[in-house]
């Protein structure tokens, strides 16, 4: 019997081309297994085979996303697959973004099962949940033993069109989807019950779960720019060369507070990027790339604005956890208010 | 970040690459940066070249600070 056929989906790092410094290579498509393909292999079996792995740069794929994915498209069209694996892309965000977003357009242009694996907190998840199954994975590669087998199953299942069940079952992030089923309770009997659990202050699990959406209402626009004061914040990584609060090149735990008081320009001999999730050396030879401190001086000069703040705050963005960033923003904005800053330009790589 | 700057009350631009990164974490006024590496220039276009890149940008930073929005906005 002829094996069904399955393309599989990678970036730089995974496929061994490079780190940061090759995150712009363009898509291209390898004959069989490649990295992690060789997992998703064994974890399938012999009635299946993964004939090709398409691969494309996480930083090109986040600067070209519908260029990028049309050609990846086309790549995966020709070997006629049955079905469809993107990465697990854990907490790699770009890298999330761009699985989604393949995984996506493969089932909608042609029409096959497809599978990917992220963090809960990968912002493709929450991007990309409501289109494809995303199998839930722990925030980095050491869970990849444990999470190709999962995503592989969970493949299997959809091929052989098998019903897939719930988030809990599969291992996948809730879609938001309903299915009716016959419960052995009627509703009234299963609502007090969960009354007197509530009660009595035991565990219990609402048939009825809210999404949860943490918006913010936009704030009015500055009316008078020629004398308000302007601060940057940056998820840049930018610090002070030699790094002295030693915030971490990714997963930052804390973030700095850096004097730009005298200066027309970032220089650097003075500031350094510590991010460890781009390529660095076009900011290491010109810091003002993300913390544009040149053009917003000649701005001040020139009276555009009024002020600029004395201060930048930054920390790194990659692999940072929500509840972090939530609490750094919670944290300056208490400073940045009593400094009186009246608004703030936020840069991100 | 964004959004809790925006909650304590001050107008925010988020100056970044992938936008819809920033549209799913919430921010308001959003600004297309030029590439993941550099967002705020473009070194292949030589000192001079990049710094003009760089002034654009933050003027249309500052633009959007000034416009009212109503929600969810991608100044292009």
């Amino acid at each position: 019997m002829e094996k069904k056929r399955i393309v599989h989906y990678i970036n730089n790092f995974f496929a061994g081309i490079g780190g940061e410094e090759k995150a712009d290579i363009p898509p291209e498509v390898r004959e069989g297994v490649v990295g992690p393909g060789l997992a998703l292999q064994t974890a399938l079996g012999d009635e299946y085979e993964v004939a090709a792995t398409v691969i494309c740069g996480d930083s090109y794929f986040g600067e070209h996303m519908d260029e990028a994915t049309e050609t990846l498209l086309a790549m995966i069209k020709e070997y006629d697959p049955a079905g469809f694996v993107a990465g697990p892309a854990f907490n790699a965000g770009r890298y999330g973004v761009a699985c989604g977003s393949i995984a996506k357009a493969v089932e909608q242009e042609l029409g096959i099962p497809v599978v990917t694996g992220m963090f809960t907190e990968n912002p493709g998840a929450d991007m990309y949940k409501k289109d494809v199954h995303i199998i839930l994975t722990k925030d980095s590669a050491a869970d990849m033993r444990k999470s190709m087998p999962k995503m592989a199953a969970l493949l299997k299942k959809m091929m052989s069109g098998e019903e897939i069940l719930g988030p809990a079952e599969e291992g996948y992030i809730e879609r938001g989807i309903r299915v009716n089923y016959f419960a052995e309770e009627r509703g009234s009997a299963r609502g007090v019950e969960m009354l007197v659990r509530k009660m009595a202050k035991e565990p219990f699990e609402t048939e009825y779960p809210m999404p949860v959406f943490d918006r913010v209402a936009p704030n009015p626009a500055v009316k008078d720019m020629k004398h308000a004061k302007v601060a940057v914040v940056t998820s840049g990584g930018i610090v002070p060369v030699g790094n002295p609060d030693r915030i971490e090149s990714s997963s930052a735990t804390k973030y700095g507070v850096y004097s730009i008081e005298g200066k027309d320009t970032m220089s650097p001999e003075e500031f350094m990027t510590i991010h460890g999730g781009y390529d660095r050396a076009f900011v290491l030879n010109n810091p003002n790339l993300v913390v544009p401190l040149d053009a917003l001086r000649q701005l001040e000069k020139e009276g555009e604005i009024g002020e600029l703040n004395n201060y930048f705050i930054a920390t790194t963005g990659t692999g940072t956890s929500i509840g972090n960033a939530k609490g750094f923003g919670e944290q300056f904005s208490k400073k940045l208010v009593a400094d009186g800053v009246d608004a703030v330009i936020l840069t991100s790589t | 970040m964004v959004k809790e700057i925006e909650r304590a009350g001050i107008p925010v631009v988020h100056v970044c690459t992938v936008v819809p990164i920033s549209l799913t974490i919430g921010a308001n006024r959003i600004v297309p940066a030029v590439g993941i590496p550099y967002p705020l220039g473009d070194p292949t276009l030589g000192d001079e070249g990049s710094y003009k890149v760089r002034m654009k940008l933050v003027k249309k930073a500052l633009d959007a600070l000034q416009t009212e929005v109503d929600g969810q906005t991608v100044f292009e």
